[in-house]
């Protein structure tokens, strides 16, 4: 996507899908702290999960970039499952993205090809990065979650669509209730999610309301 | 809906816009910039060709990666040396002021407001970190935020955010010996869960919160984000303003303090104000908690059975926590064998957590096998510490005194467990790897447990502690 451009809608996402289990999936597990420390989210992708998906992980932000090293024995984990290669929909559990801000969470996903991610709940931080990039956060039921996520593993090449627009998660002959705040859903559906160029616009009114504070020492 | 909240009040006072999102603009009345969630954000309005639109409102430190022993030039740590540069020309392009390592001020970022003066009651504070929340102890509304956003704050000034629903947290009676506001808030997410706040904002209220000491606050409001809420706070009083007037925002400006009092108190929460929520925590009946597991909800009073998973809000999780810590329910979690003791964080890194845990270790030893770092939360905190000899407490019961940062919170620097080494933290999360080694284990608990952990090589009811004899 072009950083300057007019913003995409995200009307809906379709691919396969690939399923990580468990509640409570802080952003820690999601990309270590280690691989913070870089100044671009590039190369970032390789490193989503990393520490589930390694036995001896020894691959630090100097590797970014360049993938596993030889001395990280893979691990059983869906992203290391040739099965769920070129996966586009990521299906979690309840509180997904707890802990930390780092955006670098939702970017490792991103940049590993993760366009929409699909869960019982997600935490508050977590799904408004996830909005600044584009990416959507649907919720719907645990029981359709965990069978969506048990479809999944049985057809790990079987289509799955979400529909942004219409809060419907659609695979095999099944359609689910998804749900979509409010607010990412119209940022999504009609294009606005690129946040910068509409606060921007509003330069006026910021510094009225800058001035109107008292603890702030503005001039008229 | 809440209504006539701090919350509310401060909201609409920096509400600018409301978008087409249905998202409301918020102006930023103090945006804290670090080196780790903020060079991508410098670089994308670079790309737009935007210019910072309010440096003067911005204030940045270095913390997350700083080293906490040798700090020459270039740091030992190539990568570690390129973010503080980059921070370092992020913020000379942009005239933001900046807490450098050489300024005397430097340390974690939540440490360095407060303590400048630069949290005030009834401002909105916005950081690219979720412990943001700290600064709602002064009656603030304060927001972690993504790198996305930063973006959007660094070019306008402003944040775009949905309200949140509120909750009051009422936490009444009183606190008993050894027990503080890390324990309080350990009970509130226990007892809520991490998800329990998600889509809340925490107003900590009841004769327990005003009984705190501004530094108890922010440790309370800090861990907000573990209970799921995005943020939390406490209304204004006079403890809030005897911290403020020492601060160098008004220690040679009475009149602006006098100025901004009225404002102040008019933020605070009308007696009728409506909340979506209220839970009242009582405060007589706690001990000081430890965590027996991997998320801050898996705490437990120190004298009190660790329990069954069932019994916990995601059995799964609570299930695979106490087979990676290795315990059992109905077990306490006393003599729990501890490698190593961290004293830091910005949940417990000020002056007075510094003080509870050296008046616990004073006379005592930590012993061989036990690694203990002590690592104040900023250069105010270790100079403070110093002019009161609290390093030579500490140095004489064989902890590391080091300069401050994040350090072994978050183990972005050197300081990290190794192995499956066990950590009694005074920080805020027990999350699997999150001290640096995957196999390690985490215990949170207050700073004096902490110390006594530290002496003892276990976990310890600090209470139980016999007095040292002192010549």
């Amino acid at each position: 996507m072009s950083d300057d451009g007019p913003a995409e809608t995200v009307r809906e996402v379709a691919g396969t899908g690939i399923p990580v289990r468990g509640d409570d999936v802080d952003t820690d597990q999601i990309i270590p702290a280690r691989f913070l420390k870089v100044v671009t989210f590039d190369g970032l992708g390789q490193f989503a999960f990393f520490d589930q998906r390694f036995a001896n992980p020894s691959a630090d932000e100097t590797d970014v970039g360049e993938g596993p090293i030889e001395a990280d024995t893979p691990l059983d984990h869906p992203f290391n499952d040739d099965r769920f290669e070129g996966a586009n929909v990521l299906v979690v559990n309840s509180n997904f993205g707890c802990g930390s801000s780092r955006e670098h969470a939702p970017q490792a996903l991103m940049r590993w090809g993760i366009d929409a991610i699909v869960g019982e709940s997600f935490a508050d931080i977590f799904a408004g990065n996830c909005l600044g990039l584009g990416i959507p956060t649907v919720t719907a039921s645990h029981e359709d979650i965990v069978a969506l996520q048990d479809w999944i593993d049985e057809n790990p090449d079987g289509e799955i669509d979400v529909n942004v627009a219409d809060e419907t998660i659609t695979y095999d002959d099944t359609t689910v209730e998804g749900n979509v705040d409010d607010a990412q859903h119209t940022a999504l559906v009609d294009g606005v999610w690129d946040t910068t160029a509409l606060l921007t616009a509003n330069a006026d009114a910021v510094e009225e309301t800058a001035k109107s504070l008292p603890y702030t020492e503005y001039d008229d | 809906m809440s209504e006539g909240t701090l919350y509310d009040k401060v909201w609409d006072r920096h509400r600018v816009a409301t978008l087409p999102t249905g998202q409301d603009q918020l102006f930023v009345g103090l945006h804290l910039v670090h080196e780790v969630t903020s060079p991508q954000a410098f670089g994308m309005i670079a790309e737009r060709d935007m210019d910072v639109a309010y440096p003067e409102r911005t204030h940045a430190t270095v913390d997350h990666i700083v080293p906490t022993d040798n700090r020459d030039r270039p740091f030992a740590d190539d990568a570690a040396e390129e973010m503080l540069s980059e921070l370092e020309e992020n913020v000379r392009d942009a005239g933001i002021e900046f807490s450098h390592t050489d300024t005397g001020d430097q340390g974690i970022v939540h440490v360095v407001g407060p303590e400048q003066g630069l949290t005030q009651p009834g401002m909105t504070v916005v950081c690219g970190d979720s412990h943001t929340a700290t600064h709602g102890a002064f009656g603030a509304l304060a927001f972690g935020i993504g790198t996305t956003q930063i973006r959007d704050v660094l070019a306008s000034g402003t944040v775009a955010m949905e309200k949140s629903k509120v909750r009051q947290i009422r936490v009444e009676g009183e606190l008993g010996d050894g027990v503080s506001a890390k324990d309080v808030i350990l009970e509130i997410i226990r007892k809520l869960g991490v998800e329990g706040g998600v889509g809340y904002v925490y107003e900590y209220a009841g004769s327990a919160v005003e009984s705190l000491s501004m530094e108890g606050r922010m440790s309370l409001c800090n861990m907000s984000i573990e209970g799921g809420a995005r943020a939390g706070y406490v209304n204004p009083d006079e403890t809030t303003y005897d911290w403020l007037r020492e601060t160098d925002a008004f220690a040679d400006d009475p009149e602006k303090f006098a100025e901004l009092k009225p404002y102040w108190e008019g933020i605070r929460s009308d007696e009728d104000a409506e909340y979506d929520d209220v839970v009242t925590i009582d405060a007589d009946s706690l001990e000081p908690m430890v965590t027996w597991g991997t998320t801050p909800a898996h705490g437990v009073g120190v004298t009190q059975p660790i329990p069954e998973p069932e019994d916990c809000h995601s059995p799964e999780t609570a299930r695979a926590a106490q087979e990676h810590v290795g315990v059992s329910p109905g077990d306490t979690m006393e003599g729990y064998p501890v490698d190593v003791a961290f004293l830091g964080s910005c949940t417990n890194a000020r002056l007075r957590d510094l003080r509870a845990a050296a008046e616990v270790i004073r006379g005592r030893t930590v012993p061989d096998d036990v690694r203990a770092l002590c690592v104040p939360g900023s250069q105010r905190v270790q100079a403070a510490a110093e002019r009161e000899g609290l390093d030579e407490v500490f140095k004489d019961a064989g902890f590391e005194w080091r300069e401050p940062g994040c350090s072994m919170c978050l183990a972005m620097n050197d300081d990290t467990l190794e192995g499956d080494e066990v950590c009694a933290s005074s920080s805020n999360r027990n999350f699997v790897g999150r001290q640096g080694s995957k196999e390690g284990r985490t215990i949170l608990m207050n700073p004096r447990m902490v110390a006594a952990a530290a002496v003892t090589g276990e976990v310890t009811d600090v209470r139980t502690l016999p007095e040292v004899k002192t010549a």
